[in-house]
């Protein structure tokens, strides 16, 4: 079977303090530690244990600049075979529709029976798999949780609903899948295994070697505009303890026994 | 202004919490009193329990659009968005709530109606000209973030669930208008099979007063036994939030929000959660929370009745101990009494 995984590289929210810049049309972006988009990493594994299982390739694709080729490299120290990076000043500012757009080019140069995509990214849009799979006329299935391959060009998958229960599903081949964590447990990479695929070449692909018609994608292409970032407002906010460490516990155990926190 | 249209998540024959909620973000995209265009629920779904839905909206919609179809009978997204493109007038506005349907239905729907798409919104400022000014969050809620769409043509928009309150409406009175033999050709390249019930785990957290929960910052499998320690000494249960259980350091049974359990406890610590609005939507009932995050700029501060700034991973044992002495203390002054 042949797989392709959409990732994206993304400030890693766990590691960071997410902060403003001046002019607040932007996260500050200096001395953030980026990682690769967690949920992606979660496809990449899926997408190993089913070439594991079945056989068949695994490609990594991300749309963006030379940075963030090294997402590219992390997914190819975990096992994916091949990566490619999807870059030109042309895309920059696409929104959501407009990165569908690019990736859908991209399929259509190769083929792949499976698309996977994680379920949501920084943005917390969780709208690039869906838009894609509409754009390519294929099923299309949110919030994975489990995935067996079945005969007859089919899967059998397992979606996320409420109250902790599972939706399952049939689905045709080639389709979308946007998958959700927890799916599986990711293989480590260490430093060795990056190593290994550092002289690997990475193709870059951009407008010409796509055929995007670059009125369709890019900044002026988009209908959903970012106006500015603002710091959200707190609420009726909490009560924030302060003093020292003796201090805090003495004012929270206060606050428990009057709450019926202790039993 | 276009038509606005508001889709009906519904089971068992009742309407989701979101049926209330969408009207409220609709006036305010269509502001003018009365709207310019009535407000309009379209439901899919089969038999009695798509009727009884239909008849329960008729208090809060001047017009219920119903698709009743056989293939409907359980929200196959890629089923139900083929009958609402053959439905949908062109350059309608559909909101949709952002949960686990409308995250599957709404991209490619915006897509085939080629329409902008503004996913999980939060807020809504208003129209400038042909444009809405929409709030949504990113960076897991840590920023929030203003957008534009024009929506001249159409839009697709899904609103967070719980971020508009339903305000007291007067009785629309509602007529109910059959749309089923508009909804096509249903046959889709998906097939709902059936749906797994959540496995029962060794504690019910949906039962417990005082629960310490626990997420990303617990930071290993091994320092679970911290937040045990503490809820033992305090007669409380461990939940947890999403990324423990992706780790698997618990079980998927501990797990509080929406794709969990939800919870009604007096007292709710969290401890090194972030606060994902998907996890508070599983805390309800207005507990007493406290809130302990190394992180200041968490999320979860802004919800939290008392929040403290500190590393779990030192913080809860002092806690423990604390508690477990106060314990030895009022058991000693009940024994000499």
């Amino acid at each position: 079977m042949e797989i392709l995984v959409c990732a994206k590289r993304v400030p890693d929210t766990s590691e960071n303090e997410i902060e403003l810049n001046g002019a607040r049309n932007d996260i500050e972006r200096d001395d953030l530690v980026y990682s690769v988009n967690e949920p992606d990493n979660y496809a990449v594994e899926e997408a190993l244990q089913i070439v594991d299982r079945v056989g068949g390739k695994v490609t990594v694709v991300t749309v963006g600049s030379d940075e963030d080729e090294e997402i590219l490299r992390r997914e190819m120290a975990m096992g994916a075979h091949h990566g490619v990076l999807i870059s030109d000043d042309a895309f920059s500012g696409s929104d959501g529709r407009g990165i569908a757009a690019i990736l859908k080019a991209f399929v259509q140069t190769k083929h792949y029976d499976l698309i996977l995509t994680g379920v949501q990214a920084d943005d917390g849009c969780a709208q690039v798999g869906g838009m894609l799979a509409a754009m390519l006329d294929y099923p299309f299935a949110s919030l994975v949780t489990s995935i067996e391959v079945l005969e007859g060009g089919k899967l059998k998958i397992g979606r996320e609903i409420e109250g902790g229960n599972k939706e399952i599903n049939a689905i045709d081949l080639p389709c979308v899948l946007s998958i959700q964590t927890g799916i599986n447990e990711p293989r480590y990479v260490g430093m060795r295994g990056i190593r290994q695929v550092a002289s690997v070449p990475i193709p870059t692909l951009g407008t010409p070697e796509l055929g995007v018609d670059p009125e369709t994608v890019g900044d002026r292409a988009a209908k959903v505009k970012r106006v500015d970032y603002f710091v959200p407002p707190a609420g009726r906010g909490a009560e924030m303890l302060q003093g020292s460490r003796e201090e805090t516990i003495d004012k929270l155990m206060d606050l428990l026994k009057a709450k019926g926190g202790l039993n | 202004m276009a038509r606005i249209f508001a889709y009906i998540v519904h089971k068992g024959g009742i309407a989701d919490d979101s049926a209330a909620e969408l009207p409220v973000a609709a006036a305010k995209i269509d502001a003018a009193q009365p709207p310019t265009a009535p407000l309009t629920a379209i439901v899919t779904g089969w038999g009695a329990d798509l009727d009884a839905v239909c008849e329960s909206l008729r208090t809060g919609y001047a017009e219920i659009w119903k698709i009743a179809k056989e293939p409907l009978a359980y929200p196959n997204a890629d089923v139900v968005r083929k009958a609402l493109l053959n439905v949908l007038p062109r350059g309608s506005i559909l909101l949709v709530p952002h949960a686990h349907f409308g995250v599957d239905l709404s991209p490619g729907l915006s897509i085939r109606m080629d329409v902008p798409y503004v996913p999980d919104v939060m807020e809504i400022e208003g129209m400038d000209g042909t444009s809405l000014k929409l709030v949504r969050q990113e960076f897991g809620g840590q920023v929030s973030a203003h957008v534009r769409c024009d929506i001249s043509s159409g839009a697709v928009i899904n609103i967070r669930p719980g971020a508009f309150r339903p305000a007291p409406t007067a009785a629309a009175g509602g007529k109910v208008v059959d749309k089923s033999a508009d909804a096509g050709d249903l046959t889709a390249g998906r097939h709902y099979l059936e749906t797994i019930a959540a496995e029962a785990g060794d504690v019910d957290i949906s039962k417990q007063q005082v629960l310490v929960s626990i997420g990303r910052g617990i930071e290993d499998k091994e320092n679970v036994g911290i937040a045990e320690e503490l809820a033992e000494a305090m007669g409380a249960a461990v939940s947890c939030s999403r990324p423990v259980v992706d780790a698997k350091w618990m079980d998927k049974s501990r797990q509080v929000g929406s794709s969990g359990i939800t919870v009604r406890p007096k007292v709710y610590l969290a401890c090194g959660i972030s606060g994902s609005f998907q996890h508070l939507d599983g805390i309800k009932g207005n507990p007493f929370l406290v809130a302990i995050n190394k992180n200041p700029k968490a999320p979860i501060f802004r919800v939290a009745d008392v929040g403290i700034v500190a590393d779990i991973l030192e913080f809860l044992p002092e806690l423990t101990k604390r508690v477990l002495e106060e314990k030895s203390v009022s058991g000693s002054e009940r024994r000499q009494s």
